[in-house]
């Protein structure tokens, strides 16, 4: 399953229900303020980093991008994907879960 | 792929319109097929002729109606939340006595059942929203 | 019409305070009529849609708490609610509104439509879906 998040971990716990309902081997991705989940040395990092493991996470890159987050401020292991990555990731995965 | 999306949130105020104009078009760019755009709670606002934006931003509404007619896309606007937020078409000007329509070139306005229609026909439904 | 979908509308907004429980559930009582396989789930505030005695007068806001109970006319009849949001906001399953549904194969005996469920079985419940619906 592709799980979105959009909402940034600081202001809501839509990511953490999220990651505590995904299934292993889902994939994540986090758009628009969601991508402020993706950010090394945060208060956040170290439960986000923990289930790598167990899931695959992507961050959407215009949305870093606009949110002046260059690549090398991600937790290692979460790749940043364009919109074209973000069609590729609804393709691939048969259903979508788009937390909000 | 025969794609859906569901918009839940007017233009500006939520980034959601704009994410889901760009999965959309980043979507038929690469050749899949776009059955409908539904929009419902705020969304609706996304089809309001009446928006005047700034000359130097994105003009949200507009931008929705040249898509729908490069791709011949479905933009259905919910009745239901339209009538609470004033989105009016012609019909709907007349059937509840208002002295005018705001409906966005387009859009057309219609039930719930067009989003369940959307979610059965299609082979995904992405939603955004808040 | 092909093989009925699984839909399940997840709610995780209290009520009253937007209007996301509101119209999500008026998706799901017009998506009802459509012969899908219908479920709803209640996480976080979500699970404060279902509390009782909601008594909206003093805001001036229409109350449509009642509405819930139309839902097992509609056969809308699973209603998941995750056990740990529950447990996170002082509430048991006595504080929700009971409601029921009338089961024609067993001899219309009145059951209930709230199924209080842990967060892992609330995961599985998840990927058993076809498509799913955040209000």
């Amino acid at each position: 399953m592709l799980h979105t998040v959009n909402k940034s971990p600081f202001e809501s716990s839509s990511l953490k229900t999220c990651l505590s309902l995904a299934k292993r081997d889902s994939d994540v991705l986090l758009i628009e303020d969601g991508v402020y989940g993706a950010l090394s040395g945060s208060a956040h990092t170290s439960w986000v980093a923990e289930v790598l493991g167990d899931v695959r996470v992507y961050a959407l890159e215009p949305d870093l991008k606009a949110r002046g987050l260059s690549k090398d401020k991600l937790i290692p292991g979460i790749e940043a994907v364009s919109y074209d990555g973000f069609v590729e990731l609804a393709c691939v995965n048969d259903k979508i879960q788009n937390w909000l | 792929m025969k794609f859906s999306v569901m918009v839940n949130e007017g233009p500006y105020t939520h980034q959601a319109a704009d994410s889901a104009y760009q999965f959309i078009s980043a979507a038929l760019a690469a050749g899949h097929e776009i059955f409908r755009v539904f929009f419902y709670h705020d969304g609706v606002n996304n089809g309001t002729r009446l928006t005047t934006p700034p000359q130097d931003d994105r003009h949200i509404v507009n931008r929705w109606g040249e898509l729908a007619t490069q791709h011949d896309l479905d933009l259905v606007v919910c009745v239901a939340a339209a009538q609470r937020r004033g989105i009016v078409d012609p019909d709907e000007a007349k059937r509840n006595g208002k002295d005018s329509d705001n409906i966005a070139p387009g859009f057309r306005i219609s039930g719930l059942g067009q989003l369940i229609e959307a979610g059965i026909e299609s082979d995904r439904l992405l939603v955004f929203g808040d | 019409m092909s093989q009925a979908k699984k839909f399940m509308y997840i709610n995780r907004h209290a009520p009253c305070g937007t209007a996301y429980a509101v119209e999500g559930l008026e998706v799901v009582l017009i998506g009802a009529a459509f012969e899908q396989d219908v479920c709803m789930a209640f996480i976080g505030d979500g699970v404060f849609q279902l509390k009782q005695d909601q008594d909206t007068a003093d805001t001036g806001m229409k109350n449509f708490s009642p509405a819930y109970r139309a839902l097992g006319d509609y056969e809308v009849n699973r209603l998941y609610v995750e056990r740990e949001s529950l447990q996170e906001r002082g509430l048991t399953e006595e504080d929700l509104m009971p409601l029921t549904w009338e089961d024609e194969d067993d001899d219309w005996a009145e059951k209930s439509s709230i199924h209080v469920v842990e967060r892992a079985q609330l995961s599985d419940l998840i990927e058993e879906q076809d498509i799913i619906l955040n209000f």
